[in-house]
Formats: structure tokens, C-alpha cells, sequence
């Protein structure tokens, strides 16, 4: 049996044999591993949440009907009353009910590059469509179909008319590429997204839009006046202001991010902390088992290092726990505060365990050095 | 040159001469047991061959290397290459079995090697509780696992301090005959006892009083005699 196999079968063997006493230091590994990985998937999930709660970030002011619908034309009417140079973007929407697989669904006609400037928060894996027969789906699309990026989606629309006549329903169909999947943590996320003219070819007729999200620099005021002046001259739209994230609250995000940083870095001090006293009353319940293998020839050396193989080994089994747990305790307060699921972030997993590791070998290493203080004619004395 | 050899050693502490002028010799394959009463110094002269402590005064020659002047770290070594130590109770690694605390000097030693391990237990009547934990065994077998933990490395000098104080007759009859065995093959045994009769089994007897050394007896194997010199 060669040494390294020996030392991994005291360290087992201490673990498993010395249960109560090494769970209690798991668990305090473990629930600061815990607290660490949730903590910092929170961090870099909230940004994304963020984004969702303030939705109107990037568009400030909305189009719609001033009677019943508004066309392409009375958009680009209104539009034109803003200066070029205080226009970011506009996108129309045309939405309609198509059936997917059979299940009813709201297709989103637009145009992908205006859709592009006035939502900026959105966040599409893939690529948004750019060539005709290209869509895009929300999230919750995606997870119900089970879609990816590159699968074809096959969407059926049944002309209004005809079902009114009770004749028997054609269904107008086309096949469709799936170039990126979008997430907002909204109702966005129910939609597939394709552009104005393919939703035109789609359901055979030109149609007319629901709403124009336009997006416009220059401050609240600027806004303000384009909204009057669109309103006073172009009669077909109806313009109107919507709220925009200020700057304040952004701050906010920035504040609630160093709020997370400063409580792990807490968590993480006591963790040490509790694992450096868990590993003295360690050391000290085993001073007479320490004593004897330096009796039996054993180097300080060595004494470190199975004390510290230990601990390693209970940094790691910590850190594992603490990686699964860590991810639902933070869906879990995902789902109560910003009622949306987090992303599982693979490379969490091994940080956490490594910084577990570390964390608990360097909380150990004062503990451990004691260990090397025992007097080995102590334990032949029989003390 | 004798395999051990104190001169003149001497423990002090503080006013206390816990070892007060000792000067001894052990020849290679003797068999020397140690006697005297409580406090008389033993277990500290013990500490002191076994590597475990040094003298305030004097020279300990073990293998020509006066030990006394030796660092801590070279001391380990020392203790770890030459010396199998046997205690009054019966210290083992209380969450490995009886096979991994034997195999656990050969670590410190040198390799594992379970089949030699096992033997060694083999040796000392213990091959089916090999996978025991020291709970799961009688006061007599743990003192044999130690039996066994302290030759696996064949050291030169084998220490054992009252190795049978806490055992019943006929867990001393079986340690006693390790010892007898052992002394056949030519280990040099030192034995600290309170009890005479596993003190008459050796070649020779010394007792130790307040320090120093008040007797010294051999043991004639041949006749069974004790002859006082
Ligand atoms: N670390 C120490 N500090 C102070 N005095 C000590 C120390 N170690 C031993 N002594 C003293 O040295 C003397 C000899 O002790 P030692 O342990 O050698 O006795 P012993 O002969 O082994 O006795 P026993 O038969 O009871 O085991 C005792 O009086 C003891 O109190
Ligand atoms: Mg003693």
C-alpha cells in the first residue's frame, strides 16, 4: 500500500469514525458555503432581475390607436415629429394569436433593430432575427416546446374571417428558424418575435399595429414636448410618456449589490471563525492521539498534514453541500422577492468548493500548529 | 561498544533530582527489566531512551550518538528507526484497527505494507481481529496490537513501560511470552515493572530509588537463580 494511500485512509477514517464531532465542523462549513454561493449568485442574478422590474428602461414614450388601429404610416407620422438627433429607436408591435403545436400563443410582428435600441435590458442568447424566416421566442416558449437555439418552429394561423363564416378552417402555416431566445423575467417571454413583413406573409394581410415603444434622449422634458406635439398634430396616434428608470434607481442596484458583498464578506469572516474553534477543541480532544503518533516517529510534519488533509477533506465535502444548497436558497429568495427563477451558474461550483477549502485550511492553520506543541513523553506517562 | 549507554545522566526539576547520577549500560540482545517504587525516576528514564525528553546533565550513548545533544526533529528520526515503544495503557488510534495502528508506524517509518502488518498481528495471536477497532477489543489484545505496532519496524531497542500493569494474568502470561520470543530472536528488550515476577524473567534487574540506582541483579537463566552481585 503505498503512503498517499495510507493518509487518505486515515483521513476517511477519522471522518467516518469521529462522525459527531466532524459533522458539526461540516456544518458550519457547509452553511457558510451555503450562504457564499447563494449570496453571489443573488449578486450577479440581481442586475438581471433588476432589469426585469424596471421593463421601461430604454423606451419612454408609447404609441397607440387613437381610434381603433394605426398603421406602419401613422407611425412613422408621428415619429417624424421628433428632432433625428433626439431619436434613439422606435419599435412597432403587431401582435396576433397563432397555435404552436396546437397551443394558442402570441406571435409579436417588429422590427427586430428598432426593437433592439428601445429594449436594451433584454437578454438574448442566440441572436436577435435579422433575415426573413428568422424568429426569436421568449424564454417560457422555449421551456415549453423545448426550443433551442437553431430548432425550427412550425406556427399556424387561422384567418379571422373565415371561422366567422363557420366554413372549414384552413390554416395558414409556415416554417420558422429560431435564432435566439430572450429573457426579460416578463411577460416578454411568452412571445415569439418575428419581424412586421414575415407576420404579414404569415397571416396573408398587411394588418396594423397595436403599439410603437419609441425611445427618445433628451430628458423628461423632451419627452414631454414630443408627446404634446405628436398628440396636437397627428391625429391617427394618440402619444404617451412612460416612466423611465431615473438615475436614483439604478443607484439603488449598485447599493443592494454592496450590501450582498459586505454581508458575505461577514459571513464569511464567522464561518472562519467557528471552523478555527471547532478545529482547537479538535486538536485538543486529541492531544493523546497526537501525542502517540509522534511518539511512534512521527514528524511535525506530518502531524500537519493529516490535520490539515482532514480539514481539506471537510472543506470539500462542505463546499459541495454548500453549492447545492446555495442555489435553492437563492431561487428560493429569488422566487419570494423578484418572483422569477435564477440561472444555475455551473462555474459557482467549483469556486465555492475551492473557496471553501481555503477558507477552512486557513482557519485551521493556527489550531493545527498547536497540534505540534504536544509533548509526546506526556502520552507515554500515561496522562 | 554497548548498544546503550548513560553516563552520568541526571533529570532536574526545579530542586526535584527526578534522575540523579545514572550510569548504565545495555548490551545488544540483553533483556533488562527496571524496578523501584513510585517516583523513583523510571518512567523519566524511560522518556529519555525513547527519545522522548533529554537529560539536564550527561551523556545517553545509544549506538555511539550521545542522543542528549541530538535536535527534536533528529530525535524523531532516532526513535522512529530504532526504537518499538510499549505503553502501560494501551495507546492506539482509537478510530483506525487494530491493522491500520500497526500499519500506521510503518507510515511514519517507512511503507505501508499490510501483508508484513498482518503477519506482525499473526505474530502476537491477533490475525482474525485484525479489522477490529481498539474498542472492540479486551485491554489484553490492545496491549498485543501495541506489541505488535512496536516491532513492525524490527527497531534495536524495544521500551516498554509497565506493559502489563493493566492486565490480568493471563494477558501478562501472553505478553510476557512476546517478550521471551522476542528476546530469542535478539531484540534488546528494557521493561519498567512493579511487578517482580515479569521483573525475574529478564537477564537482569535494576532498581531505581529517588533517582539513582539502588540495585542491580542477574538473572541466571541457566539455573533459575537470582544471583546478587
Ligand atoms: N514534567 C515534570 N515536572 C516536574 N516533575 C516531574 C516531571 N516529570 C516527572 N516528575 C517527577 O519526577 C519524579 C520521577 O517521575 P517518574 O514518572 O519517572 O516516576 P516513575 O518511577 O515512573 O513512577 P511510577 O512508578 O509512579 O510511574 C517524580 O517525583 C515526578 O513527580
Ligand atoms: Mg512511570
Amino acid at each position: 500500500m503505498s503512503k498517499r494511500k495510507m493518509f487518505f485512509r486515515m483521513i476517511v477514517a477519522s471522518l467516518l469514525r469521529r462522525r459527531s464531532r466532524m459533522l458539526v465542523a461540516l456544518l458550519s462549513i457547509a452553511i457558510g458555503a451555503t450562504i457564499l454561493s447563494g449570496l453571489v449568485t443573488i449578486y450577479y442574478d440581481v442586475p438581471r432581475q433588476m432589469g426585469a422590474e424596471f421593463r421601461n428602461y430604454g423606451a419612454n414614450m408609447i404609441l397607440t390607436a387613437a381610434d381603433e388601429a394605426f398603421t406602419q404610416e401613422d407611425a412613422a407620422q408621428g415619429i417624424g415629429r421628433i428632432a433625428k438627433s433626439d431619436l434613439v429607436g422606435y419599435a412597432p408591435y403587431r401582435y396576433e394569436n397563432v397555435r404552436v403545436h396546437e397551443s394558442p400563443i402570441v406571435v409579436a410582428g417588429t422590427d427586430p433593430e428598432g426593437a433592439k435600441k428601445t429594449s436594451p435590458y433584454w437578454n438574448v442568447d442566440g441572436e436577435w432575427p435579422a433575415a426573413s424566416g428568422e424568429v426569436m421566442v421568449g424564454a417560457n416558449v422555449a421551456e415549453s416546446f423545448r426550443l433551442s437555439v437553431g430548432s425550427t418552429l412550425t406556427v399556424s394561423y387561422t384567418p379571422e374571417g373565415k371561422v366567422q363564416k363557420g366554413e372549414a378552417l384552413e390554416d395558414l402555416t409556415a416554417d420558422y428558424k429560431i435564432t435566439g431566445i430572450v429573457e426579460t423575467g416578463g411577460s416578454e417571454e411568452d412571445y415569439i418575435y418575428m419581424s412586421l413583413d414575415d407576420l404579414a406573409a404569415l397571416t396573408k394581410e398587411q394588418g396594423t399595429l397595436d403599439v410603437c415603444e419609441v425611445s427618445v434622449s433628451g430628458g423628461a422634458d423632451a419627452v414631454k414636448k414630443y408627446v404634446d406635439q405628436i398628440n396636437s398634430s397627428v391625429d391617427t396616434v394618440r402619444a404617451r410618456v412612460v416612466k423611465r428608470v431615473t438615475a436614483s434607481e439604478a443607484t439603488v442596484l449598485t447599493k443592494l449589490q454592496a450590501l450582498v458583498l459586505l454581508v458575505t464578506v461577514v459571513v464569511l469572516a464567522l464561518t472562519m471563525i467557528c471552523v478555527a474553534t471547532t478545529m482547537t477543541a479538535v486538536v485538543a480532544e486529541r492531544r493523546r492521539e497526537i501525542g502517540l503518533r509522534k511518539a511512534i516517529g512521527a514528524p511535525d510534519s506530518s502531524i500537519i498534514k493529516e490535520f490539515m488533509g482532514e480539514s481539506m477533506m471537510l472543506g470539500l465535502l462542505g463546499g459541495i453541500l454548500g453549492s447545492v444548497l446555495g442555489f435553492i436558497f437563492a431561487q428560493e429568495v429569488s422566487t419570494r422577492v423578484f418572483s422569477s427563477s435564477i440561472r444555475f451558474r455551473p462555474l459557482l461550483v467549483p469556486v465555492t468548493i475551492l473557496v471553501s477549502i481555503a477558507v477552512t485550511a486557513a482557519s485551521s492553520l493556527m489550531p493545527i500548529r498547536s497540534a505540534t506543541d504536544v509533548d509526546p513523553a506526556l502520552v507515554l506517562k500515561g496522562e | 561498544m554497548s548498544l546503550l549507554e548513560l553516563k552520568n545522566v541526571s533529570k532536574i526539576y526545579g530542586e526535584l533530582h527526578a534522575l540523579d547520577n545514572v550510569n548504565l549500560k545495555v548490551e545488544k540482545g540483553e533483556w533488562v527489566s527496571i524496578m523501584g517504587p513510585s517516583g523513583s525516576g523510571k518512567s523519566t528514564m524511560m522518556n529519555i531512551i525513547g527519545c522522548m525528553d533529554k537529560p539536564t546533565k550527561g551523556e545517553v550513548l545509544l549506538d555511539g550518538v550521545d542522543i542528549a545533544k541530538e535536535s527534536k526533529k533528529n530525535l524523531t528520526t532516532i526513535r522512529r528507526d530504532k526504537i518499538g515503544l510499549i505503553f502501560q495503557q494501551f495507546h492506539l488510534v482509537n478510530y483506525l484497527t487494530a491493522l491500520e495502528n500497526v500499519m500506521l508506524a510503518q507510515y511514519y517509518h517507512s511503507m505501508p505494507d499490510e501483508k508484513e502488518a498482518l503477519e506482525a498481528l499473526e505474530r502476537v495471536g491477533l490475525k482474525d481481529r485484525a479489522k477490529h477497532l481498539p474498542s472492540q477489543l479486551s485491554g489484553g489484545e490492545q496491549q498485543r496490537v501495541c506489541v505488535a505496532r512496536a516491532l513492525i519496524n524490527y527497531p534495536e531497542i524495544v521500551l516498554a513501560d509497565e506493559p502489563t500493569g493493566n492486565l490480568d494474568e493471563a494477558n501478562e502470561e501472553i505478553v510476557v511470552d512476546l517478550f521471551h520470543k522476542l528476546h530469542d530472536e535478539g531484540t534488546t528488550l528494557i521493561v519498567v515493572t512493579h511487578d517482580p515476577e515479569v521483573a525475574e524473567v529478564a537477564q537482569r534487574m535494576v532498581v531505581l530509588r529517588s533517582g539513582k540506582i539502588a540495585k542491580e541483579k542477574v538473572n541466571d537463566h541457566f539455573t533459575g537463580k537470582i544471583r546478587f552481585e
